[in-house]
């Protein structure tokens, strides 16, 4: 008989957390269910529009970029995709993490339900939604004669990866963001820049020697490498490259989910 | 056994609340004030036995249902400890978690999900639903097309279809027409004779002192008179309130 103990004070538990998630996938499964469905429920093309988006973004980088800045990187469209596809899922996934503070609040109180779920659920939505943009990245190489090489196996480990890293940074600012709603805002306003601080739309090797560090000093540089790796490159990322990745991506679902954990039992009285 | 222990447990909320950074940095800045507390509990504790029907009664804002909340497991104490055995459905209010874009038979897995159930006994149990909401011929409609009354029969049927094995249920007699009063009735009673524990929060005091061999009064956060029902409901009454 499963027994369980709320006591003031105490934070979050993450066996109880995990135990509570497991005990009932169902939910799980309802809940990306629904964050799939209601999204594109009354467009007539529907979930075709997650397969567009991609589309129609390269095509204009594409034009940027080819037409106008006459790149040098041979199939830009590769080399652009397979990085915008790992930062995608990871801006979405945040920026949807905090908005469904809106949709599942009033669950939050009223349900008796681990309170982590909505925030797994997110990124495993995302997830589904990456699985998407790539296919239409494989068709796009397929069309263009870029090769699919055998280091595309290394693929789930570079997913999985980014989505702890995501996690992470997801559960924390979905917290913090339930006691303050300007965190929402802030990081709407901050996700643009950070993509341009990224080597996505252009190669690290444009940035001035000088200021390379800087740059590096961001932890999406490596999230964003190690999957463009196995994809354009198609080769298995450099060990400190991954090292690099791994670190900050437990170290990010470490913090975020000691915040969560510790701000989880007040949510209620800012819901 | 008890199923559901209170061991002196308080919820309290600030009296002002801090909702932006702003006001967090001025706060930070002045040395912040000691806060106000609103204590929606106070100090309440309290043991319901495995397979008991307790009814709660009280005004409205009186804490029933941050009683029932923090039993529940779904909101923890400001001070105190809860602890619960086996599965606690809570059913706070009828039609929490519907979506109005999907279906009707996608809002009954939905909520089944939310409630505990597995989705496989949702499907054994959906012919069941279905049928005893009255809705075969909208079940595949989007739920925004649904009247008031039809998503409150739907979400009824759901609510009452769950498998636990602590129920507690909030006002859900307040809603529908004398029909729908006596079908929930019929099925509260289901609960109660296959030896399902039942805490139902209600205004109705015959209601409650016809399922009830227990009731909790709740006044002010407190709990003002807790014994066999027509006692405290008798004293309630006096009260006048």
């Amino acid at each position: 008989m499963i027994e369980h103990r709320s006591i003031a004070g105490q934070p979050l538990q993450w066996n109880v957390e995990l135990r509570d998630i497991a005990h009932r996938s169902s939910l799980l499964y309802e809940l990306v269910h629904r964050d799939l469905t209601v999204r594109y429920k009354r467009s007539f093309l529907g979930f075709f529009w997650t397969m567009l988006h991609p589309l129609l973004l390269m095509l204009i980088f594409l034009i940027v970029f080819s037409a106008l800045f006459q790149t040098r990187t041979p199939h830009y469209e590769t080399y652009f995709l397979s990085a915008y596809v790992a930062w995608n899922f990871f801006a979405q996934t945040i920026v949807n993490g905090m908005a469904g503070i809106a949709w599942n609040g009033p669950l939050m109180k009223r349900v008796r339900v681990p309170l982590s779920v909505f925030t797994v659920a997110s990124t495993v939505s995302g997830l589904v939604n990456l699985a998407l943009s790539l296919v239409v990245l494989f068709a796009i190489m397929a069309i263009t004669g870029v090769p699919l090489r055998p280091a595309l196996l290394f693929l789930p480990v570079s997913l999985t990866i980014v989505w702890i890293f995501t996690l992470g940074i997801s559960l924390g600012l979905t917290a913090v963001s339930i006691f303050f709603g300007d965190i929402r805002e802030m990081v709407q306003a901050g996700l643009p820049a950070l993509m341009y601080l990224t080597p996505i739309i252009y190669p690290i090797s444009v940035v001035p020697e000088r200021f390379r560090w800087m740059i590096k000093l961001n932890p999406l540089v490596y999230l964003v490498e190690i999957v463009r790796d196995p994809i354009y490159y198609a080769i298995i990322p450099a060990r400190m490259t991954l090292l690099i990745a791994v670190v900050t991506s437990l170290g990010s679902l470490i913090i975020g989910w000691m915040i969560f954990r510790y701000l989880a039992p007040r949510f209620h009285a800012h819901l | 056994m008890n199923v559901i222990e209170l061991e002196r447990v308080s919820v309290r909320y600030r009296e002002t609340k801090v909702r932006s950074l702003k006001e967090a940095a001025i706060r930070a800045v002045k040395g912040h004030a000691k806060a106000d507390y609103f204590y929606a509990l106070r100090d309440v504790s309290l043991a319901i036995h495995h397979g008991e029907a307790v009814g709660m009664i009280g005004a409205n804002g009186a804490g029933k249902s941050t009683l029932l909340r923090v039993a529940a497991g779904i909101i923890t104490p400001s001070l105190g400890v809860v602890v619960t055995r086996g599965t606690v459905a809570p059913v706070m209010e009828l039609g929490t978690g519907f979506e109005a874009e999907l279906s009707g038979r996608e809002n009954i897995f939905f909520n089944g999900a939310l409630l505990g159930c597995s989705r496989a006994y949702m499907r054994s149990r959906l012919d069941e639903i279905i049928s005893f909401s009255g809705l075969e011929a909208f079940i595949d409609a989007p739920l925004r097309t649904y009247s008031t009354g039809m998503v409150a029969r739907l979400a009824f049927a759901v609510a009452t279809t769950i498998d636990a094995e602590t129920i507690l249920l909030d006002e859900i007699l307040a809603v529908g027409d004398g029909a729908f009063k006596r079908q929930c009735k019929t099925r509260i009673e289901g609960f109660v004779a296959r030896g399902s524990t039942v805490v139902l929060v209600s205004h109705e005091l015959e209601a409650i002192e016809s399922f009830c061999s227990r009731t909790i009064w709740v006044a002010k956060g407190e709990i003002a008179a807790d014994g066999p029902s027509a006692e405290v409901i008798a004293k309630y009454k006096a009260q006048g309130s």
